[in-house]
């Protein structure tokens, strides 16, 4: 099981921060100092685990972004590197040839599409096109919420409705 | 409509653009409390055109690390709007910033419940996923039946959360499985890959939580088998496909959850075996992806009760990762190895060259797997071999090895160790190399090692002399410590008998100006002085040269900054000066540690437990003389408080009062001396490195037995049966009186209380009784010791006051003793 996932900069800054667990904030602050300078002090040519408390950190870098996540001692740490490529995927083509300002400008966009992708920390869908599909799906249907809201506004202001 | 007197609020874009442009913290900042300041006036105002945008801007605040708690409600609030767009927004809100409080989420199980029965999939599958993510113990009881309702249903998309917010529900509340396992069944013949990977999952935790559950599911092997058959033998499915493999996800899964049900059942695992061999041979491995289903497949071949064939295959394909180039893929061969050494002991050894050239990887990641391995490796076949490699490694690691790696040499050392030239060799360089991050238990074990060792005394201390002066900063202190405590136990056999194939010429002289070195330097720790202030002191009667020299050293350090040090040199200056006959009695050799470890003073009971656990730490330094030696070093081992070899019939003296302006002031109020209780503790010495007790120099000024003078006994009181017999010994100025008192009435005398007052220029003291109650017939007597300190050698005269009870009848009685004896007081 995953326990969490972070997204952060080669500066540190956090881009994204999935937990999977109750944990206090104070308690997710620390982990995400901790985890972020073990990680950026790390040389590009090491492996990509690190030994971390009770869990195993498997993190990769892609461009300017860190991908990291904390497994169990008896999960697979070259599968949890798949299932952050198989994200990746998924990003870059939701927003096509994804960057990391797409995700700072659109981060809800990225929770969204790590929400079909993962749930309760186990992968819930293992085909990238039915997680796209569901984030597209869902997103239509958000503006076709919005576009009637404007419809009836507009209408409303002219005192039509 | 009262929101058009509201400036409209920031778009989220703009709020993010902002705080980018920002050039410094204390900019961003601003931006921020403003922006959260606009946000609160929004929500107090109950904006809800705008609440969803805003609860938006707290959580992008929320991830740059400032407190955003103040959105929680609002989340709550957008998730029961009827807009998608604010659910939507409202339940990831809900995810990141709700944590376990009851009351929150007592709000939330309601709005959870009626959208996971919303006619819209999308709007149930933003409940089930924010109920997989934060579902608390609470929330699993009550809305288990609701997601049993969803794992029933044919849409597959909505049943794949259901199953694992089922699976949460299980981690949650272990018991509300019963729920779930009938279910679970039919969700493996589902076509969709997402139903099948999420069942596999909750199956896996249902076994995980109740171990008993796997009963369960042991006939679904056959099913799990079959599934994972069709995914390596189907061509190539673009819809799940991975460089070339057929849905990895779900081959981890079904692999892993085949090892926790085969698991020490052999009839599982037979039909489990071929299977297991068709993806150890058929994997391609050229891609991570590969090597991730092949290292699962490895893990439940070594996991279960696999054929002895499947066994060795398993262990060549960790051979192979290991030589793999691939770090991720050596660091997983390392890791699977660790977990199988026990195992597969033999065919783990093999590999053990390779695993020794990965303690030169560069990687701390794989170092410390590697170095695990080494030390799981290690048998008294290729100890010698690979603790010279662990050695090197040692030297050379990052910092915050240094101290397991040491760690893991002594323990390895000490259990296979070929001889004990090796052992003490191999252990002086873990000293050398590692310097002070060696943990502090390794100094004691290796002093008890060197003691326990008797052949190779003079040799210890030749490498450890050695040792010291090559390294001559002096600044590593677990060496030092060793090297001081060994050069004064076998200083003179280092001198007199050199080692033969090694001759060097070390005379007393370089050995004192060592120590001497080492109590000046300021590299040294409060505990190494002190282990080479006391090695001085033996060295005075095993050198016969240098007594001069030894008594300047220690006696400089009288007016020692540190309490310990000048302590230490003040006692041993006492014993130099005043008690000079005793010092070769008191300084003898220590006699060999035993082999077992944990020294035990526990008959001795009157001992505080304090003392105990440091004796434990550290062995005591200064010879502890064996009891059948002369009676007055008996007599001073009461004193010194060791009292662990030596019989004590006393009780041990308590520590002097300080201020004696204090009892003479007592004194004047009439009586003195209410006799303190002969508790525990109450004598224990402080809890720091006190190697000889706190008392040694009290005792010796008072107690020296070379001056004592006895007088014979006299009659003190008498009345009714009760007798207090007094019997003087005299030290100088201080008057002992031991009092003894004895009772001739055929029942127990109960309470007794003997209290004193003598005149203000006398001081008082009074030590515990030996009890309370005094025995019938003469039996049984209660003793008790006064000390009288006497400066002005005038005549004592005593006012005794006697409380006691007899057949439940308190009396009480005073009386005067006039009659010391002259040799008592002139």
């Amino acid at each position: 099981m995953m326990k969490f996932m972070l997204l952060f900069s080669r500066q540190g800054k956090v881009r994204l921060q999935k937990w999977f667990n109750a944990i206090g904030d104070k308690e997710r602050k620390k982990i995400i100092r901790e985890l972020v300078s073990m990680v950026l002090s790390r040389r590009p040519k090491m492996c990509n685990f690190l030994d971390w408390k009770d869990y195993k950190v498997v993190y990769k870098r892609y461009a300017s972004l860190f991908f990291c996540c904390a497994i169990e001692e008896s999960d697979n740490e070259l599968l949890a590197l798949e299932c952050i490529h198989r994200f990746v995927e998924i990003l870059d083509k939701y927003f096509g040839s994804v960057c990391e300002l797409d995700i700072i400008f659109n981060f809800e966009k990225a929770y969204f599409i790590l929400d079909e992708f993962l749930l309760a920390g186990e992968i819930q869908e293992s085909s990238k096109n039915k997680v796209l599909r569901a984030v597209e799906n869902s997103d239509s249907l958000q503006e076709e919420n919005q576009e009637a809201e404007a419809t009836r506004s507009i209408l409303e202001e002219f005192g039509l409705s | 409509n009262f929101r058009s007197n509201m400036p409209v609020p920031n778009r989220l874009r703009d709020l993010i653009r902002n705080i980018r442009s920002c050039k410094t913290a204390a900019d961003e900042r601003a931006i921020i409390q403003k922006e959260c300041a606009d946000i609160r006036n929004g929500f107090r105002e109950e904006d809800t055109v705008f609440r969803c945008r805003n609860v938006a801007k707290v959580l992008y605040i929320y991830m740059l690390g400032y407190p955003a708690h103040f959105g929680q409600l609002e989340a709550l609030k957008l998730i029961v709007s009827s807009r998608f767009t604010d659910k939507r927004i409202g339940y990831l809100g809900a995810m990141l910033l709700v944590d376990e409080y009851r009351e929150v989420h007592l709000l939330m199980t309601n709005s959870l419940k009626n959208d996971m029965d919303n006619p819209s999939q999308y709007v149930q599958s933003l409940a089930l996923c924010t109920l997989g993510n934060v579902c608390s113990t609470e929330m699993a009881r009550d809305l288990t039946p609701d997601v049993e309702k969803l794992m029933k249903t044919a849409n597959a998309y909505v049943k794949k959360k259901a199953i694992l917010c089922a699976c949460r529900i299980v981690r949650k509340v272990p018991e509300m499985m019963e729920n779930f396992i009938p279910l679970t069944k039919p969700l493996l013949s589902d076509k969709n890959h997402g139903v099948m990977l999420t069942a596999v999952a909750l199956i896996t935790e249902c076994c995980r939580k109740n171990p008993d559950a796997k009963a369960n599911f042991k006939k679904l092997v056959p099913t799990l088998v079959r599934i994972l058959k069709n995914l390596i033998m189907s061509g190539y499915s673009p819809e799940h496909d991975v460089n070339g493999i057929s849905d990895p996800f779900l081959q981890v899964r079904i692999l892993r959850l085949l090892r926790i049900l085969g698991q020490n059942d052999s009839g599982t695992s037979e039909t489990m075996n071929d299977i297991l061999a068709q993806v150890a041979t058929n994997t391609e491995t050229s891609k991570n992806v590969g090597n991730a289903i092949l290292y699962e497949t490895v893990l439940t071949i070594m996991d279960i009760k696999s054929e002895s064939g499947l066994r060795v295959l398993a262990v060549n394909i960790l051979g192979r990762f290991l030589l793999n180039n691939d770090k991720n893929i050596r660091y997983v061969a390392l890791n699977s190895l660790l977990r199988t050494v026990h195992t597969d002991m033999n065919a783990v050894q093999r590999h053990r060259t390779t695993v020794l050239d990965c303690l030169k990887d560069p990687d701390p990641s794989i170092l410390r797997r590697a170095m695990e391995l080494c030390f799981a490796l290690v048998n008294s076949t290729n100890v010698r071999g690979t603790m010279r490699e662990l050695l090197l490694f040692l030297s050379r690691c990052p910092i915050d090895f240094k101290s397991d790696c040491s760690s893991g040499i002594f323990t390895a050392a000490e259990k296979y160790a070929p001889n004990a030239r090796w052992h003490i060799d191999t252990m002086l360089k873990v000293l050398t190399t590692a310097g002070n991050h060696v943990r502090d238990d390794a100094v004691p074990n290796l002093i008890h090692l060197l003691s326990a060792t008797d052949k190779m005394h003079a040799y210890s201390a030749q490498q450890l002399f050695k040792a010291v002066s090559e390294v001559n900063d002096l600044s590593v202190q677990p060496l030092t410590q060793v090297a001081c405590w060994c050069l004064g136990e076998y200083g003179d056999e280092l001198v007199s008998a050199p080692v033969e194939d090694e001759p060097v010429n070390i005379s007393e002289k370089d050995v004192l100006d060592m120590l001497d070195k080492v109590l000046r330097t300021s590299l040294s720790t409060a505990v190494t002085k002190s282990y080479a202030i006391n090695a001085v002191m033996k060295l005075s009667t095993r050198f016969q040269g240098c007594i001069r020299q030894t008594q300047e050293i220690i006696s400089i350090h009288s007016t020692s900054h540190n309490m310990e040090v000048q302590q230490r040199s003040v006692e041993y200056n006492v014993l130099f000066n005043k008690h000079d006959n005793l010092r070769p009695g008191v300084l003898e050799h220590m006699p060999q540690f035993e082999k077992v470890t944990p020294p035990n003073h526990s008959e001795d009971g009157e001992e505080g437990t304090a003392e105990q656990v440091e004796s434990v730490q550290q062995p005591a330094v200064v010879a502890a003389p064996e009891p059948q030696q002369q009676s007055n070093v008996d007599l001073l081992l009461d004193l010194v408080d060791f009292g662990s070899s030596a019989p004590s019939t006393q009780p041990p003296p308590p520590i002097a009062p300080t201020n004696n302006n204090d009892l003479s002031s007592l004194l004047d109020l009439g009586f003195s001396g209410q006799p303190q209780p002969a508790v525990n503790g109450y004598n224990a010495p402080p809890p720091m490195n006190n190697l000889m007790g706190d008392s040694l120099l009290d005792g010796l000024n008072s107690q020296a037995p070379n001056n004592i003078m006895q007088t014979p006994g006299v009659t003190a009181f008498e009345k009714s049966g009760l007798l207090i017999k007094f019997q003087f010994e005299r030290e100088g100025n201080v008057l002992n009186v031991n009092l003894t008192a004895t009772n001739s009435n055929p029942q127990n005398i109960n309470d007794f209380v003997f209290q004193a007052a003598v005149p203000k220029s006398f001081q008082l003291q009074m030590l515990p009784p030996s009890g309370n109650s005094i025995g019938p017939s003469n039996s049984n007597a209660v003793t008790q010791t006064i000390r009288l300190n006497n400066p002005n050698k005038a005549q004592p005269r005593l006012r005794m006051r006697i409380a006691f009870s007899y057949q439940g009848q308190p009396v009480q009685e005073m009386a005067e003793f006039n009659d010391f004896p002259p040799s008592a007081w002139q």
